[in-house]
């Protein structure tokens, strides 16, 4: 798909982001040497919930970001609810309390701008079920910056609203369905 | 590469605010910061960055409305119930033992962490033996703070807050509604100093017994988080109490030493002698 080394994935998923997260972060190695960075919308007073589901499910350790918090390759890192997450051009991780975007706190569009400032080229960035448009903007900002862009194939999403407004936004992102979003970022951490 | 100019454009205007009014945004976490700033540019109408440095730097009017973008925050009255159910529980039978009390709501913003504290310590009965400082930098934001006026839709989610800390009281005893708006009781800010206060630049200015200062250093890179955090540890008293925001932690910082963990799940701080 490309030549420069990735350092990083983000990942945006909205409705039906569970079941869809499932087929993807527990294929996902031990040992995967990237950061990969989640952002869900889950309703502010919902905390954590995701969190000790995908620690049972995933090799990888999985975590909730910190504030400054360096980025480790091998970690999973949810944005917390209620702020947004983004990544600082030092790698470090960054949370804020800025008003919603696309009425989302955390929004994928907030994750993905700013990752794709820090990365460039070197960010993968993947858009999965939802339904509305948050994540759009952002992966056209991930193309812009020459990183990957891959969608989740609306067709077969459990809701296909968000892949629909990412792909018209990004043209020329990978569409791809979940067992090969999965394939595809696991192939990342061996081939290098 | 475009990316590239909008970053060197973004330092330029930081430094400019500084050097010219004397507002030090550079060690701001530089990823919201240019958020911030290009929804100033595309929401004020201007091309560029450059071309908004250049009418701030001209007509000092513009200044405000651009402050507005970098410093305002929306916050809730007691945001994080749990947060004030342990000043309530587990904080306030320390202070309590004291004649006289000294809180300082660092970036205060609008106030509604301010009046979130003086509504509790009044029904724990601590209000008239307490000082409050409020500050922040932004001057619209401390008149904000001192005005007391809430949108009337906001005032639900700020009761339903209130009842879930353990409020004693009903936040309705606390304001008057009027046109729209829910003007807050006087009596909750004849204790209250108001006060431009940069954590940045400016230095301690009273012993504190708890500083509460949520989710303002999350903006700050490390180098400013560690200076704001060291002034708050100067500035407060033997076994004083600190309060952060939920996501925000004393873990990555150098004076993370300096401050036992007292709530560690609300992030409150106690200061700890070495």
């Amino acid at each position: 798909m490309t030549r420069t080394t990735i350092k990083a994935i983000a990942i945006g998923a909205s409705a039906g982001a569970v079941q869809a997260l499932q087929v993807i972060l527990p294929r996902l190695p031990v040992g995967y040497p990237l950061p990969v960075l989640v952002v869900v919308h889950v309703p502010p007073d919902r905390s954590n919930v995701l969190l000790p589901l995908f620690q049972s499910k995933c090799r990888m350790r999985v975590k909730e970001a910190e504030d400054k918090e360096p980025m480790d390759g091998g970690v999973i890192y949810f944005a917390p609810s209620d702020y947004h997450m983004l990544v600082e051009a030092d790698g470090a991780l960054a949370l804020s309390n800025d008003e919603p975007v696309n009425y989302s706190r955390p929004s994928i569009d907030v994750l993905f701008e700013s990752a794709a400032d820090a990365y460039g080229p070197a960010l993968v960035g993947v858009i999965l079920t939802g339904a509305n448009n948050d994540g759009a903007a952002g992966l056209k900002a991930v193309t812009d910056a020459g990183g990957v862009a891959i969608v989740e194939d609306p067709a077969q999403a459990y809701a296909s609203a968000m892949p629909d407004a990412a792909l018209d936004a990004a043209a020329t992102a990978k569409v791809m369905n979940l067992d090969a979003i999965a394939s595809y970022l696991s192939s990342l951490g061996t081939a290098r | 590469m475009p990316d590239k100019i909008e970053d060197l454009e973004i330092q330029l205007l930081l430094e400019a605010l500084f050097q010219h009014y004397h507002y030090d945004f550079r060690h701001y976490a530089r990823a919201s910061i240019k958020r911030r700033l290009v929804q100033a540019r595309d929401q004020l109408g201007f091309a560029s960055i450059s071309a908004l440095q250049d009418r701030v730097l001209h007509d000092p009017d513009m200044l405000p409305r651009l402050l507005g973008y970098l410093t305002v925050q929306v916050s809730e009255m007691f945001r994080d119930p749990s947060y004030f159910r342990a000043l309530r529980e587990k904080v306030l039978p320390h202070l309590r033992t004291y004649p006289s009390l000294k809180v300082w709501i660092a970036g205060c913003s609008a106030g509604e962490e301010l009046y979130s504290l003086a509504i509790l310590l009044r029904e724990e009965g601590l209000y008239e033996r307490t000082l409050f400082y409020a500050t922040d930098i932004n001057p619209d934001a401390l008149s904000a703070a001192e005005a007391g006026l809430y949108p009337l839709d906001r005032i639900r989610k700020f009761t339903e807050n209130h009842q879930k800390s353990g409020g004693k009281s009903s936040l309705s005893d606390y304001y008057t509604a009027a046109y729209g708006r829910a003007v807050f009781d006087k009596s909750l800010r004849d204790r209250v100093v108001f006060s431009d206060h940069s954590l940045v630049t400016d230095a301690v200015f009273a012993e504190m017994h708890l500083i509460s200062c949520r989710n303002v250093m999350i903006y700050f890179d490390r180098a400013l988080q560690d200076r704001a955090i060291g002034l708050f540890r100067e500035s407060l008293t033997r076994k004083g109490f600190l309060g952060l925001g939920s996501k925000e932690s004393l873990r990555f910082s150098r004076h993370a030493t300096g401050f036992a963990d007292f709530v560690p799940e609300e992030k409150i701080y106690q200061r700890r002698e070495p």
